[in-house]
């Protein structure tokens, strides 16, 4: 890995980027992973604070002051910025509200870029044929139209009023509704989908994409859920059927070409359904976000 | 652009083409998708959807059209246009939309392709006029130049007295590399550029036949010492570059979201390939391109005639998806005939060229129904006709339903008969009957079912009414009038504003809106200038339209959102148009 994103993208390099569950580690032992083709070793310390360095393992330079990263918790998972972060984490509200499950239900490598695996998520029409019997099925496949808007304040797209015919909308249904999701895209390389709870009609599931870009085009994705799941007593059966959507997503993304995400609007052929994923490609263009996307058609 | 990418160079054998398969290759740094339609036609497109990227080799064939993986998008044999976007099942493509294709050769039991093409494939006269057969495909990890190299080296021999023994290497104009043989044995070999880095060799024998497994065998071990030798060697070299792929832009007009179909303005000229009386007054023409493939029609798309005697008229294609390589439409002969229908049964004979133009598609069909109805009248069967084809070869259910006067009267029964849905003939009925088989067929309307209705105008009102009076949801009711039987008045005059350039245009009695857009200047498509097909639909932002054609539904007219400037006229003083 030898694209450094400090000499090529300040925008990505002073983001926070999510590098690992914690559900995932032993605290006190180190582990090691990358982010925007740096080599980076992490751990959780026996009192529960992350310490996140540059460098392997191998090369036992360990962790001391010149290597350390900026590195934090949040929604289950160590937070690693490179550079110098303009912004904190963003929020996810729901996550503090009681009733809720919150769980990672997988973190998978995928052979594609961050921009990819988000517009991916922002994707109603692809169910029917991607996620078929779960979270569409032929022949429903109307995408109905729905609103997008960027705001400003916060810096965030958002996609409301979306609706979706769905056989299994998730663990907890068992029978086709109409599904409604609002979508959120708060950071370049994370997006928060809301829809209807199976289980409490007042208040929606949330789930999270968090990408963590490897480099360019190799990055892992972390799905968070927080949702209200009375049905499923394990946790287990509730991340099973996230982990067979994005098993579903997986193919596909790695079959998608370019890897990078291209952001010439006469790249690809964009139709009413998209309007959420032209609103995410010109707000990368406008960030000068570099990192992951082909800015010009060669 | 090279001179590698004039070239033609095989990229597969024409066996890889195996029915229903979408065969994965790759030409000098391109991806390829390769796939045989059930007519036999080989396909050679770029590996790449052109609306998110995904490659078209992990999608479907069924026979006729290359399915999407991601979304579903449908592509047609042939033209690789377009014809279907499941997330709009209401809209009908735009006919641009369309995947980039190599020009193909099948020759030598190999498919060929050139990036850019140019003339034909090189005559092998080793090739010609023999049996040959192609020999498995070999890949290997060097660069084309160091294959050709070596391969002109390679040595066939077993023994002094065998076959293969006299073999020497030559190189013809094209770069094939011939081992002219004794009598008919003879081997030709062409490299295929994957990559930089690495090659596929094909091979053609003559003289040998797949029962001769033993020389088989030997061919192939000769070709994988061979291979051996080539990558050892190319271990040792500079690994070149990677070729990068070129992804070509998609045109302007498809960079921002497509709000209606493309206008179809382009003119095709057809040749008359068949012109056959299909019923005692229906003849059925079949019109082939002339040098070119005519884009695809999709399901309820009509085309304009231009006719020898001056006038345009406008005819629905029949053709299903399987049928791509011509346009065939049925034409009745109208006793009250001006001229259109009576040109077209007395005057055009097989043979003829005919101008028509690109098919535009005002009468769409949504595939994401549970059960379709179709319910035709008369010559009314043949947008119903290609309706029911497609949704049989997308394997949903349907009914068809034909209102005839009496079996003499039934157009394209053969192909009516070769449906495999249920199809059931009304045949003599009376006006009253009619109405009972009517509310019949539409009792009990259920979720997700949509109807489509295309006839004479009585008959078609009095379907209309059948579903209402049954419950159907107006715009699950779609039908399409051959001619608007109104009377229009155009005796009002008023003022439009034309939000988009900011122009105010009067319109006065006698005037049609379109007529004034035109006028001054505005180009708007359209079509039979009756109100009844569609085509010069323009959208209003404000103002109360006085609807006077037969295209839009009960509902549309009262939402005033749209206009058919070829007829319609305005209530109020003033009108809005968004152009």
């Amino acid at each position: 890995m030898v694209q450094h994103a400090n000499l090529t993208d300040p925008v990505v390099y002073n983001l926070w980027h999510v590098i690992s569950a914690i559900d995932d580690l032993t605290p006190g032992v180190a582990d090691e992973t990358a982010l925007l083709g740096e080599a980076l070793c992490f751990v959780l310390t026996e009192s529960g604070k992350p310490v996140v360095w540059k460098g392997t393992l191998k090369d036992r330079s360990g962790d001391n002051p010149d290597t350390r990263v900026r590195s934090q918790l949040g929604y289950g998972y160590i937070w690693a910025a490179l550079g110098e972060p303009e912004f904190d984490i963003f929020e996810i509200p729901e996550y503090a509200e009681s009733g809720r499950r919150n769980m990672n239900a997988i973190s998978v490598g995928l052979h594609t870029s961050a921009p990819r695996v988000v517009e991916n998520f922002l994707d109603m029409a692809h169910f029917p044929f991607v996620h078929t019997d779960l979270l569409g099925e032929e022949p429903h496949t109307e995408v109905a139209e729905y609103d997008v808007a960027y705001n400003p304040e916060n810096c965030e797209i958002w996609a409301t009023n979306c609706w979706f015919y769905q056989p299994k909308a998730s663990a907890a249904s068992d029978e086709g509704v109409m599904a409604e999701y609002k979508y959120r895209v708060p950071h370049p390389f994370c997006a928060v989908l809301y829809k209807t709870s199976p289980d409490d009609e007042t208040r929606l599931d949330a789930i999270a994409v968090f990408v963590q870009p490897l480099d360019e085009t190799h990055v892992r994705a972390h799905l968070m859920l927080s949702v209200i799941d009375h049905q499923n007593e394990l946790d287990k059966h509730i991340r099973l059927f996230q982990q067979t959507i994005l098993g579903q997503d997986k193919p596909i993304l790695e079959n998608q070409m370019p890897r990078r995400l291209p952001l010439d609007p006469r790249a690809e052929t964009p139709i009413r359904a998209d309007k959420v994923s032209i609103m995410y490609r010109r707000w990368l263009r406008e960030l000068e976000l570099q990192y992951g996307v082909i800015r010009q058609a060669a | 652009m090279t001179d590698t990418h004039l070239k033609w160079y095989p990229i597969a054998a024409s066996d890889d083409l195996a029915p229903r398969h979408v065969f994965d290759a790759q030409l000098l740094g391109q991806e390829i998708a390769a796939w045989r339609a059930d007519d036999g036609f080989a396909n050679v497109w770029e590996n790449r959807c052109l609306h998110r990227g995904v490659r078209l080799s992990i999608g479907i064939n069924d026979g006729s059209e290359l399915k999407c993986q991601y979304h579903g998008w449908r592509y047609s044999n042939r033209s690789a246009n377009c014809t279907y976007i499941p997330a709009h099942p209401a809209d009908a493509p735009a006919r641009t939309v369309c995947n980039r294709k190599y020009t193909t050769r099948e020759k030598y039991g190999l498919v060929w392709t050139a990036i850019e093409s140019s003339g034909d494939v090189p005559p092998i006269s080793l090739l010609d006029d023999t049996a040959h057969m192609p020999l498995r495909a070999m890949p290997m990890n060097a660069s084309a130049a160091l294959v050709e190299e070596m391969l002109k080296g390679a040595s066939f021999k077993r023994d002094d007295n065998d076959r293969w023994s006299g073999l020497t290497a030559e190189t013809d104009s094209s770069g094939a590399i011939l081992f002219n043989g004794i009598a008919t044995f003879n081997l030709v070999f062409f490299v295929q550029p994957v990559d930089s880095t690495r090659s596929v060799v094909r091979g053609v024998a003559t003289g040998i036949s797949d029962g001769d497994i033993d020389e088989l065998r030997h061919l192939n071990a000769c070709l994988s010492v061979l291979r051996r030798a080539i990558e050892t060697r190319a271990a040792h070299q500079k690994r070149a570059d990677p070729i990068a792929p070129v992804y070509t832009q998609v045109d302007a007009e498809l960079a921002t979201m497509p709000d209606r179909s493309d206008t179809g303005a382009v003119g095709h000229r057809v040749r008359v390939a068949h012109k056959t009386m299909t019923a005692n007054d229906t003849a059925r023409f079949e019109l082939v391109g002339l040098g070119e493939e005519l884009p695809t029609g999709q399901a309820g798309a009509h085309i304009d005639v231009h006719l020898p005697n001056g006038l345009i008229r406008q005819y629905s294609l029949t053709n299903g998806p399987t049928e791509t390589d011509s346009y065939v439409i049925g034409v009745k002969r109208e006793p009250g005939s001006t001229g259109g229908s009576q040109c077209l049964h007395d005057t055009v004979r097989e043979g003829d060229i005919l101008m028509v133009s690109a098919p535009r598609n005002n009468f769409p069909l949504r595939r994401d129904a549970v059960r379709s109805v179709f319910v035709a009248g008369g010559i009314g069967i043949t947008p119903l006709l290609s309706m029911a084809k497609t949704i049989e070869n997308q394997r949903l259910d349907y009914d068809l339903h034909y209102f005839v006067r009496d079996d003499d009267h039934v157009a394209f029964a053969e192909q009516i008969a070769a449906l495999s849905g249920n199809v059931t003939l009304h045949k003599g009925l009376s006006v009253e009957n009619t109405g009972k088989a009517l509310r019949d067929i539409y009792q009990g309307p259920a979720n997700a079912n949509h109807t489509y209705i295309c006839g004479p105008g009585p008959m078609l009102d009095a379907a209309r009414t059948a579903a209402a009076e049954c419950g159907w949801r107006e715009d699950a009711v779609h039908f399409e009038y051959f001619k608007n039987t109104n009377e229009v008045d155009a005796s009002s005059s008023f003022e439009i504003a034309l939000a988009r350039s900011g122009r105010t245009l009067q319109v006065n009695a006698g005037e049609t809106v379109l007529d004034v857009l035109r006028t001054n200047g505005i180009s708007i498509a359209s079509c039979c200038s009756q109100g009844a097909c569609g085509t010069c639909k323009v959208a209003v932002i404000e103002g109360d339209v006085d609807h006077q054609d037969v295209h839009l539904t009960d509902s549309e007219k009262r939402q005033n959102a749209f206009i058919m400037t070829c007829v319609s006229r305005a209530k109020s003083n003033r009108l809005v148009l968004d152009i």
